[in-house]
């Protein structure tokens, strides 16, 4: 046998390409391509009036400027759907209030940034030119910013939402206000998280492209998930839905902002490109995507705790507000999974969360890494934490009396999670995965490094968070699988990648699978052409759902490769393996004629139709046996090709965990906050590619550290934000990201043929758990507010000695 | 963003030399460096990421020096010689040291911010061609990642400083008293 690719640090085939400025991302395409360009509301809160072009349409090089006037002419000439609001993505019962956007804004504005009108030009100087030149009439309406000012409904986002609230959403097992009142201690607590954004390197892009002749539109755009932009774009522009190709290139980062669609510039541009017969295109500037595309993370939340003398929780009562920003396209998907993630590890005893979700004058909000799981885990982790100091018991210990134990796997919470499926932990050993961070992290040697630094007049904390993270959610995901005539297997998955190396690790599942050398292996990914039915890159999901896809399509090809070459070489398929991408008798060697065929072979095989247009073809002949009169050349149910396509579809997500164990320094004078280690234990089930998972974990707790001390969106009352750039909404460099020590714990998952978990947004989630855990050790007085800045520290300090 | 071909906005003749081969471009003079790479000349190895000169990801080195192309009009460098990430590569095309160090060490992972990074560390180890880890992170402290961490990234520096030792000794003693 060849060695198995699983589990092997196999270096990325996308780097060669990537590393040598060969990467295709969205704008490096389409250099002939108009360019788009828009104006924008300057304002949060405001009705339109006049909108004059007067003075740009003499800028030369420009060629259309379209308001919401002509999405309406649009759809009552062409019978488009372009004047209509975007569509509310993920409707729930209890979004009772629902606002989404105009592609172009209809009369009002609701943040600083929407798009108002779109200009296309020659190329992107002109348009910006053009764009300046427009004088759009605001009348500026009060402001509504912060959860404060949402929640107190003095003023409103939308005239017809009361109370600014889109939502309310309760899930409970039981009273558990009355089980908090009954228990023999209990705490109230206000924890809250502020805004950040995924802030992916490469903002969002669109270029698309009609062709008149074939009367069909070719689209590229920058996206986590190409087929559902496919759909809103026919839908959009009433196309026949086989006339429009979405294709995802090279991506520079998704980190969730680009699982979003459509974007407004994702069916303005396909409508523009279509309405001019030219190439247009529209790559967004940093700007825009501070101010046009998605935030996430703002939250504050009240909590009832109660437990006993050892600090085990008897129950759990959560209430907390959601700002979602100017509406609300992706529904509710962060908050319910705050309010289900929140849970963690632990048996919650009886447990009530109820969330409100509001309107702002602000960016939308959609999911960034994590998703809504960093404000749970915040928030059960400081409970925890809470519980330990009040009870006077070691925080590890605390947690532990609550976890679930393995041998109560699986676990039903009995509540709802995200996918609308029940909350049942498959898998986990938490007790396993804490005592090897105890290990890593040296939790029980810490007093004495503590009493040292003491000594030299530091202050030094540690502090620790656990998280269990829903991966792989469904619906599905699928595979296609093809032996070409000359060996190379080329693979398709619907979903989109953004920098996670599925064309290697779905490669090496295909390799292993198949028998075939890993570089035989193509894969291409987000692709419609290819690929028609998918879901998206998004909640950790692509190892498991197109992973476990992948895995299925190639035993399935692997089946009939055996069948075709059992026939050829005249023994029975039990007899027969794979190896090197020859189909061989058990244990022959690999040359000879008769005893074993190439896999390239079997291909043209499986086709009756044989030209001899290659090698492989001519090669074919000898093994050709004389046909069946009485045979149809494909018999019923078979088909031409050695090809296959299987969907995985699980009847519910899988269940990661991690633990993460920080120490930090805070300056006594400065009140700098310095992380000294990060220690990160992780369970996403069997790994693929430990170096790919690896990367997975660094990034995350990079953003992890970017939430806890340094990012957040600095908006003023008026709703300006105002740190929209690098300059000033400030990003971890590498001299502010600790080296991250990892140890993993492998509990399979039994749910998917492969046994993974999904690894792409655990590192993030526990940061700011951790984080506060440590400053709070280092202080000792409760964090309860994050990020947190060396000011803040310094205030809180101030607070505390008075 | 393309290039204007009904604009008729003034142009200027700019001479570069790019990555060896010799330019002359015609660029209004607002065009900045990074547009004119990308967009006049097709290199679009070269990548975006802020316009504002905060991220790195448009680094090139001019005359040997890093600068970020976001920065300035192509106007300003005429005359100079311009290495960008497709000028990084080994003499047979193939990845040159800090690029195959990068991959050895999964230094990237969506690639966008890599090409800054790849110019950027060539640059500094023709004057620091052995960074101890510590240097080799303050050395990359300007440019951001938002994929890896930056953890592999350092480790890429240290790999590239071996991996490109023996062609610094072959180079010198093809050039015996070359000084750089
Ligand atoms: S694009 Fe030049 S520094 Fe960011
Ligand atoms: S690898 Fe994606 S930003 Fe650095």
């Amino acid at each position: 046998m060849s060695t198995r690719l699983f589990g092997q640090r196999v270096p990325r085939s996308e780097d060669p390409r990537l590393v040598t400025g060969n990467g295709r991302y969205l704008d490096d395409l389409g250099h002939d391509a108009l360019a788009a360009a828009f104006v924008r509301s300057p304002h949060a809160h405001a009705r339109i009036g006049d909108v004059d072009v007067s003075d740009a349409v003499d800028v030369e090089g420009l060629v259309a400027v379209y308001t919401y006037e002509d999405l309406v002419s649009d759809q009552a000439e062409h019978g488009s759907r372009m004047a209509e609001a975007l569509p509310l993505l993920i409707p729930h019962p209890t979004l009772t209030h629902g606002r989404t956007p105009y592609p172009l804004a209809n009369g009002e504005v609701n943040h600083v940034g929407e798009a108002v009108v779109m200009v296309v030009a020659v190329d992107r100087y002109v348009a910006e030119d053009a764009a300046g030149r427009i004088h759009v009439d605001f009348e500026p309406l009060p402001a509504v910013v912060g959860i404060e000012r949402a929640r107190d409904g003095g003023r409103l986002v939308h005239e017809d939402v009361p109370g600014n609230v889109a939502a309310v959403m309760v899930q409970q097992t039981g009273d558990a206000d009355a089980a908090v009142d009954a228990a023999p201690h209990s705490l109230e607590l206000e924890l809250e998280i502020e805004r950040s954004a995924s802030m992916p390197m490469e903002g969002k892009g669109v270029l698309a492209r009609w062709d008149a002749d074939d009367q069909s539109l070719l689209v590229h755009t920058s996206t986590q998930t190409s087929t559902s932009v496919r759909q809103a774009v026919a839908a959009k522009l009433a196309l026949p839905v086989d006339r429009v190709e979405v294709v995802t290139p090279d991506v520079g980062g998704g980190f969730g902002v680009k699982i979003m669609h459509p974007w407004p510039e994702e069916v303005l541009v396909p409508w523009a490109a279509r309405r001019l017969g030219r190439a247009v295109k529209w790559t967004e500037d940093r700007r825009e995507h501070f101010v046009s595309s998605a935030h996430e993370r703002g939250q504050l939340h009240r909590v009832r705790v109660g437990y006993d003398d050892e600090g085990r929780l008897l129950g759990l009562s959560v209430r907390f507000w959601h700002d979602h920003g100017a509406y609300i396209p992706y529904g509710l998907i962060v908050p319910i999974i705050t309010s289900t993630q929140l849970l963690g590890p632990y048996k919650p005893g009886v447990y009530r969360v109820e969330f409100t979700s509001l309107y702002t004058n602000t960016v939308i909000v959609t999911p960034y890494r994590g998703a809504g799981r960093p404000q749970g885990c915040f928030v059960m982790e400081r409970v925890m934490d809470a519980i330990a100091a009040e009870r006077g018991i070691d925080r590890t210990v605390v947690r532990e009396r609550n976890f679930i134990r393995p041998e109560e796997m699986p676990y039903d919470h009995h509540l709802v999670f995200q996918d609308g499926r029940a909350l049942r932990y498959d898998s986990g050993d938490f007790p396993a995965s804490l005592e090897k961070l105890r290990k890593l992290v040296g939790w029980d040697d810490f007093a004495a490094f503590r009493e040292q630094a003491r000594a030299e007049g530091r202050l030094v904390g540690i502090g620790l968070a656990c998280y269990v993270e829903g991966t792989g959610v469904g619906p599905y995901e699928g595979g296609h699988v093809r032996v070409e005539s000359d060996g190379t297997v080329v693979v398709s998955t619907g979903l989109t990648s953004q920098g996670q190396g599925h064309q290697t690790m779905l490669a090496q599942i295909v390799a292993d699978e198949l028998g075939v050398p890993f570089d035989r292996v193509r894969v291409t990914t987000g692709d419609t052409r290819r690929f028609k039915y998918a879901v998206g890159t998004f909640a950790s999901r692509t190892a498991v759902m197109s992973g476990s896809a992948v895995a299925m399509t190639a035993r399935r090809v692997r089946e009939k490769a055996m069948r075709i070459a059992a026939d050829a070489l005249e023994a029975s398929p039990e007899d027969l393996e794979i190896v090197d991408g020859q189909v061989r008798v058990k244990g022959t060697s690999p040359s000879g004629a008769n005893v074993s065929i190439d896999l390239g072979t079997v291909a043209v095989l499986s086709n009756p139709l044989r030209y001899a247009f290659d090698d492989a073809a001519r090669r074919a002949t000898q093994f050709a046996s004389p046909a069946d009169p009485a045979r149809a050349p494909i018999s019923p149910g078979d088909a031409p090709g050695l090809e296959g396509t299987e969907y995985y579809s699980p009847t519910q997500s899988t269940f990661a965990n991690g633990m993460h164990a920080v120490v930090v320094e805070t300056d006594p004078d400065t009140c700098e906050i310095k992380i000294l280690r990060y220690c990160v234990v992780h369970d996403c089930g069997t790994i693929v590619n430990p170096m790919i998972l690896e990367g997975q974990i660094h990034g995350g707790v990079a953003q992890g550290v970017g939430g806890a001390l340094y990012e957040r969106m600095e908006y003023a009352d008026d709703g300006q934000l105002l740190n929209a750039s690098f300059m000033d909404f400030l990003m971890p460099y590498s001299t502010e990201v600790p080296t991250v020590e990892i140890d993993h714990l492998e509990t399979p998952s039994p749910l998917n043929p492969l046994g993974v978990k999904g690894a792409g947004e655990a590192g993030v989630i526990p940061g700011s758990a951790a984080i506060a855990s440590a400053i709070e050790d280092a202080e000792g007085f409760p964090i309860r507010r994050m990020p947190i800045s060396p000011s803040e520290l310094f205030h809180l300090r101030q607070e505390h000695q008075s | 963003m393309n290039t204007g071909s009904t604009n008729t906005e003034q142009t200027v003749a700019v001479s570069v030399t790019v990555n060896g081969t010799p330019y002359v471009v015609d660029v209004p003079p607002r065009r900045l460096l990074s547009d004119a790479l990308r967009h006049d000349l097709g290199l679009t190895g070269t990548h975006v990421g802020c316009e504002h000169g905060v991220c790195g990801a448009c680094t090139v080195l001019v005359d040997g020096a890093p600068i970020r192309s976001c920065l300035v009009f192509a106007v300003s460098l005429d005359g100079t010689q311009i290495t960008t990430v497709e000028g990084c590569c080994a003499d047979d095309g193939e990845m040159g040291p800090v690029q195959q160090a990068f991959q050895d060490c999964h230094a990237l992972q969506c690639g966008f911010c890599t090409p800054g990074f790849i110019t950027l560390i060539t640059g500094y180890l023709e004057d620091n061609p052995a960074p101890t880890p510590a240097e080799a992170s303050e050395a990359i402290a300007g440019n951001l990642c938002r994929c890896t961490g930056y953890q592999n990234i350092v480790a890429a520096v240290q790999r590239a400083a071996e991996l490109r030792r023996p062609v610094v000794e072959e180079r010198a003693s093809r050039s015996p008293g070359e000084d750089r």
